[in-house]
C-alpha cells in the first residue's frame, strides 16, 4: 500500500521536474538571438527573394514566434491556444520542423524507437557483463581474475568510443561478416515490422550496443567491485559462513544484495549519459537514432525539433530515476519502513 | 570421558608473520562451557574462530589438531576439506558473534536468516523451518514469535538481536557453541540477562560452550573451565573456581587485580559538600521532535532528558550512569553548550570561586569561545578521535591553534609538557596515530583536552573500549591530574563498577529521568531503587560464589511500569526526586 503511494508521489514529482525541465529547455534553446525564421528572412532579404520572405512571414505567425516568449513557451506545451488553437505537446502536437521541412513527428517517429533499442540494449549489455564480472572479481580479487578483469575494463574507459566503433567495423565485418552502419539492412528502411525486418534489426545491433555499452559496463564493473569488497568484510557475511553456507550461494544472497543497491540507483543516470554519449557513435556508425538529428537542430536552431529530441531524453531520464528509485524501495527494507513506528 | 573438542598444539599465524596463537591445546567436555580469556591481541579470537576455520584469507592454521568428537564421530577441523567443513558450520558447532547488529543482514527478515540454518542442514521445507524457528524464538524469550520472525534487524534492539544469533546458533541443536564476546556490545543490564538465557539453554540441550571473553566477572557466571591467554600462548589454564579463586600466574592476577568491581561497603558515605558549583543543570530537559510520515498521524515527542538537576563542585567527579538511552549523553552534550535545553532549563557555569557565572544554554560568541576554553571533553573511541593523517604534536596543538595562543616554540613546548603529564615521551610528536595502541591513544586524547588548561571535563565513557587493565591505568591517570590540576569532571558511563572509583557523587538515569543519586559508596550500601538494585546486581563479579542475581536485575531494568509500587511510572504520573538522607535522592512515591 505504501509503496503505491510512494508511486503516486513520485510519478507526481516527476511531472513536476518535467515541467521545470521544459521551461529550462526552451529558454535555452531561446537564448541566441533571433529564430529558425528571423534568421532565413534576413539571408532571403539580403538576396532580393521576396517571395520567399512572404512565405517565412506566414510561417512566423502561423507558428507564434512573433509572440513574446512566455507565451511562445505556453503555446508550445499547450496550455495556452496558439493560432491553431491548443496544439502543443500534450495535445500531442509536436510542431513543425523548419530545416526539413516536415512535421516534428515525422521526422523523429521511427528513430525514436530505434534510439531506445539501441539504449535499452546497451543498458542491458551493461548489466550483463558489469554483474558477473564484478562479482567474480571481487570474490577473486588480487587474483588473475581480477587483474584481467580490470585491465579489460580500464581498456575499455580509456577507448574513445568512436575508435571503438570503426575497430569493430573493420573486425567484425572480417571475420563475423557482419553487417557495416546502420541499424537495419537499407531495403526495410520505411517498411512495416516484418519477422525479417526485427532479425536483420537485431544484427545490426550487435556492433552498436557493444561500442556505447563498453565504457559503461567497465565503471560499473569496477564500483560493483568496490562495493562488494567493503561488504565482504562485514560480520554479517562471517555469520553466513559461519552457518555453512557455499561460497556462491553465500555471496549471491547476502553481499550482492547489499552491493545492488547502487547498481539499481545508476539505471537514472546511464540512460541520458548513453543518449549523449551515443551522438558520436551514431554519426560514426551512421545509426537511424535521435543523435545526430538533435545535433542538426541545434546547429539551425530548429527549436520546436531540437525542443522535442531534448525533451524526449530527459523524459527517459526522469523514467529511468524513477524506475531506479521504486526498485531501491522494493529492494532494501531500511528505506521502505523508514518513519515506521517501532 | 572423552572430550567433546580437543584442541593439540594448535599454532596459526598471518602470512608470512610469526605465530599469533602458538601450541594452544585445551579440551572441552560435553555439556561444559570453557572460557578462552585474556586482552585484546591475546589471540582468544583468532583461536576460536580457527576451531571453525573461518579466519581471514591471509590466516594459515600451521600446526595442531582440532578433534572433533560429535554427532558424526571423531573429525579434525584442521585437516577437513573445506567441502565438509560446510557441514560442520552452523550444524554441530555454531557461533554467535560480538555486534549482534553488525552481524546480522539489515536486508532479510530475521527468521529467514535463522531458518536458513535448517534448510541448510537439516533440508526442511519452508514451514517446517518456520514452526521450528518459531519454538527456538519463544525459547530464548521473544514475547512475540510471529512478529520477531518477520522483523528486520534494525527494528530491533541490540539485547533482542544477541538472543535472535543465539537462536540462530541453537536451532539446529549443535553439539557446541562457539561465543566471541557476546554480550560486549550490550548494556550492563541486558548482558546479564543474555548470559542468565545462554545458561538456561545450556542446561536444557547439554551443548557444550566455548566462551571468549576479557571479563573475568563473566567467567566466574558461566565457565566450568578456564584458559588464560596472552600473546598468543596459554598462560594457565584448570577449573574456573581453582583459577579464580587461586590464580597461580601473574598475569591472571594482574587481570583480576585490575577488574573494576562494586566495593563492598559497610557504611554511608557522608553527603557531598555543595559549595563553590562549577557546573550547574538546573531543571534541564530536552524533547526531540520524531516527524512522523503521515500528515494524519502527530509527531512523536522524544524526551532524551526530563528535569534534570544535577551539581558538580569544583575538584569534584559527578559521574552520570545508564543504558543506552537513558538521556546520559544528552546531558552532557547540554552540559557543554553542544545544544540548548529546552525552554525554562538553566547551565550555569562557573570558571573559578567567586566568579561570575556563564549561562552556556544562551552563551554569546565571545563567551562560546572563552567557555570552549574551559570546558573540554575526552572521547569513548581512541581509535576515531585522533585523526589519522595528523601528527601527534599537531593534533596536540591544534586547540592552541584556534585559539591563536602561544608561539610555534611555545605551543610545542607546552605539548611536550602535557605529554609528559600523561606519562608519555615527548619523542613521540613527530609520530602517527597508527603507532599507539588503544591506551596510549587515550592519553594521548587526554592530553589534547589538557592543552588549554580547562577547569571541566567532560568524560564520555573514557574507558569503555579499552582493556581492563589498560582501564585501570587511564583511570589512575584521570585521579592523578585531577588532583594536580584541580580538574572537575563530568563522567559519562555504564559502568557502575568503573563509575565506583572515580565518581564523588553518582546520578543513576533511565529512560531522560535522574531515578537516584548519591555518593558512590551511599549507592552500594544502599541503594533504594529497583533500577539501581538491578545495575548493581547485573555487574559480573569474578568470584564463582557471587553469581548474578537475574531476579533482581529483571524486575528493575524491565519497564518503569512494572517496577514496585512505590517507584512505579503510571502514565504521566511520575513519582518525584525525595531526599532520603543527607546526600541520597530517590525517585518514589512517599
Amino acid at each position: 500500500m505504501s509503496i503505491l503511494r510512494y508511486a503516486v508521489y513520485r510519478f507526481g514529482t516527476m511531472l513536476l521536474t518535467l515541467l521545470v525541465v521544459s521551461a529550462l529547455i526552451f529558454l535555452i534553446i531561446n537564448l541566441p538571438p533571433g529564430d529558425y525564421l528571423s534568421n532565413q528572412i534576413a539571408e532571403l532579404r539580403a538576396s532580393g527573394q521576396s517571395a520567399g520572405v512572404a512565405k517565412a512571414e506566414f510561417l512566423r505567425k502561423e507558428y507564434a514566434l512573433d509572440r513574446p516568449l512566455w507565451q511562445q513557451y505556453l503555446i508550445w506545451i499547450g496550455f495556452i491556444p496558439g493560432p491553431q488553437g491548443f496544439s502543443g505537446l500534450i495535445q500531442g502536437d509536436f510542431g513543425w520542423s523548419f530545416e526539413f521541412d516536415r512535421p516534428v513527428a515525422d521526422i523523429v517517429g521511427e528513430s525514436l524507437w530505434l534510439t531506445v533499442l539501441v539504449n535499452l540494449a546497451a543498458v542491458l549489455f551493461v548489466y550483463l557483463v558489469a554483474l558477473p564480472l564484478g562479482v567474480l572479481a571481487a570474490a577473486r580479487s588480487k587474483t588473475w581474475v581480477d587483474y584481467t578483469s580490470a585491465f579489460v575494463g580500464y581498456l575499455g574507459l580509456a577507448t574513445p568510443n568512436f575508435l571503438l566503433a570503426l575497430i569493430m567495423f573493420y573486425y567484425g565485418h572480417k571475420y563475423f561478416d557482419l553487417p557495416i552502419g546502420g541499424l537495419m539492412d537499407p531495403i526495410y528502411e520505411g517498411q512495416p515490422m516484418t519477422w525479417d525486418k526485427a532479425k536483420s534489426i537485431l544484427i545490426h545491433l550487435i556492433v552498436p550496443t557493444f561500442v556505447i555499452g563498453t565504457s559503461g559496463a567497465a565503471a560499473m564493473m569496477q564500483r560493483l567491485r568496490a562495493n562488494m569488497l567493503d561488504e565482504l568484510g562485514k560480520p554479517y557475511v562471517e555469520t553466513a559462513i559461519a552457518k555453512g553456507m557455499s561460497p556462491p550461494r553465500m555471496l549471491a544472497k547476502y553481499p550482492l544484495r547489499m552491493a545492488f543497491n547502487p547498481f539499481v540507483a545508476d539505471i537514472g543516470n546511464l540512460l541520458p549519459s548513453m543518449v549523449s554519449g551515443s551522438v558520436l557513435v551514431s554519426v560514426v556508425l551512421g545509426l537511424q537514432t535521435i543523435g545526430p538529428t538533435l545535433l542538426t537542430a541545434l546547429k539551425t536552431q530548429d527549436q520546436f525539433l531540437a525542443g522535442f529530441v531534448l525533451m524526449f531524453v530527459a523524459l527517459l531520464t526522469l523514467v529511468g530515476t524513477m524506475i531506479s528509485d521504486l526498485l531501491l524501495v522494493l529492494l532494501d527494507p531500511r528505506i521502505r519502513y523508514e518513519g515506521r513506528d517501532a | 570421558m572423552t572430550p567433546l573438542l580437543s584442541v593439540r598444539d594448535l599454532s596459526i599465524g598471518f602470512g608470512r608473520g610469526p605465530d599469533v596463537v602458538r601450541n594452544v591445546s585445551f579440551d572441552v567436555m560435553p555439556g561444559q562451557t570453557l572460557a578462552l580469556v585474556g586482552e585484546s591481541g591475546s589471540g582468544k579470537t583468532v583461536t576460536c574462530r580457527g576451531i571453525l576455520r573461518i579466519l581471514p584469507k591471509t590466516a594459515q592454521i600451521r600446526s595442531g589438531e582440532i578433534v572433533l568428537n560429535g554427532r558424526s564421530g571423531g573429525l579434525d577441523l584442521a585437516s577437513l576439506p573445506e567441502r565438509r567443513m560446510r557441514d560442520v558450520r552452523g550444524d554441530a558447532v555454531s557461533m554467535i558473534f560480538q555486534e549482534p547488529m553488525r552481524s546480522l543482514s539489515p536486508l532479510h527478515k530475521i527468521g529467514n536468516q535463522v531458518s536458513e540454518v535448517l534448510w541448510l542442514h537439516k533440508h526442511m521445507n519452508e514451514k517446517e523451518a518456520r514452526r521450528q524457528v518459531l519454538d527456538t524464538f519463544a525459547r530464548v524469550g521473544f514475547p512475540d514469535p510471529e512478529r520477531a520472525y518477520d522483523s528486520y534487524p534494525f527494528e530491533m534492539s541490540g539485547g533482542m538481536l544477541q538472543r535472535a544469533m543465539i537462536a540462530m546458533a541453537m536451532v539446529s541443536k549443535p553439539d557446541l557453541m562457539i561465543a566471541d564476546e557476546p554480550t560486549t556490545a550490550l548494556d550492563v543490564t541486558t548482558q546479564a540477562q543474555v548470559l542468565g538465557l545462554m545458561k538456561d539453554l545450556q542446561q536444557d540441550t547439554g551443548m557444550a560452550m566455548v566462551l571468549v571473553t576479557h571479563d573475568l566477572g563473566v567467567v566466574a557466571n558461566m565457565a566450568e573451565q578456564v584458559v588464560v591467554l596472552n600473546k598468543g600462548r596459554v598462560m594457565e589454564s584448570g577449573s574456573a573456581a581453582l583459577v579464580l579463586n587461586d590464580p597461580a600466574h601473574a598475569y591472571t592476577r594482574q587481570l583480576f587485580d585490575a577488574a573494576p568491581a562494586i566495593p563492598e561497603v559497610a557504611e554511608l558515605a557522608p553527603a557531598l559538600v555543595e559549595e563553590d558549583l562549577i557546573l550547574e543543570l538546573r531543571s534541564v530537559s530536552k524533547t526531540y521532535r520524531m516527524r512522523s510520515q503521515s500528515v494524519w498521524k502527530p509527531d512523536v515527542l522524544i524526551h532524551a532528558c526530563r528535569g534534570v538537576d544535577l551539581n558538580l563542585p569544583r575538584g569534584k567527579t559527578l559521574a552520570i550512569v545508564g543504558e543506552s538511552g537513558s538521556g546520559k549523553t544528552t546531558a552532557a552534550r547540554i552540559a557543554l553548550g553542544a545544544e540548548p535545553p529546552d525552554a525554562g532549563g538553566e547551565v550555569l557555569f562557573r570558571p573559578e570561586r567567586g566568579a561570575d557565572t556563564v549561562a552556556v544554554h544562551k552563551m554569546s560568541r565571545a563567551e562560546r569561545t572563552a567557555f570552549q576554553k574551559q570546558a573540554q571533553m575526552v572521547f569513548q573511541d581512541p581509535y576515531s578521535s585522533l585523526s589519522p593523517r595528523m601528527r601527534i604534536l599537531d593534533a596536540l596543538t591544534e586547540p592552541l591553534d584556534i585559539h591563536e595562543i602561544g608561539t610555534r616554540a611555545e605551543r610545542r613546548e607546552m605539548a611536550e609538557r602535557k605529554l609528559l603529564s600523561v606519562g608519555m615521551n615527548p619523542d613521540m610528536l613527530q609520530r602517527y596515530p597508527h603507532a599507539f595502541s588503544g591506551g596510549q591513544r587515550q592519553r594521548l586524547s587526554i592530553a589534547r583536552a589538557l592543552m588549554l588548561d580547562p577547569a571541566l571535563i567532560v568524560c564520555d565513557e573514557p574507558t569503555s573500549a579499552l582493556d581492563v587493565s589498560v582501564q585501570e591505568q587511564i583511570l589512575s591517570l584521570l585521579e592523578d591530574i585531577r588532583d594536580e590540576m584541580n580538574l572537575s569532571y563530568l563522567f559519562i558511563s555504564h559502568d557502575l563498577a568503573v563509575v565506583a572509583r572515580i565518581a564523588d557523587e553518582v546520578a543513576v538515569m533511565r529512560q531522560g529521568l535522574v531515578v537516584e543519586q548519591a555518593p558512590p559508596d551511599t549507592l552500594f550500601y544502599n541503594p533504594k531503587h529497583p533500577y539501581t538494585k538491578a545495575l548493581i546486581a547485573a555487574q559480573p563479579t569474578p568470584d564463582i560464589n557471587r553469581p548474578i542475581n537475574l531476579k533482581l536485575v529483571a524486575q528493575g531494568a524491565g519497564s518503569p511500569e512494572s517496577w514496585p509500587e512505590a517507584f512505579r511510572f503510571s502514565g504521566t504520573v511520575i513519582p518525584s526526586l525525595m531526599q532520603l538522607e543527607p546526600g541520597h535522592k530517590v525517585r518514589c512515591h512517599v
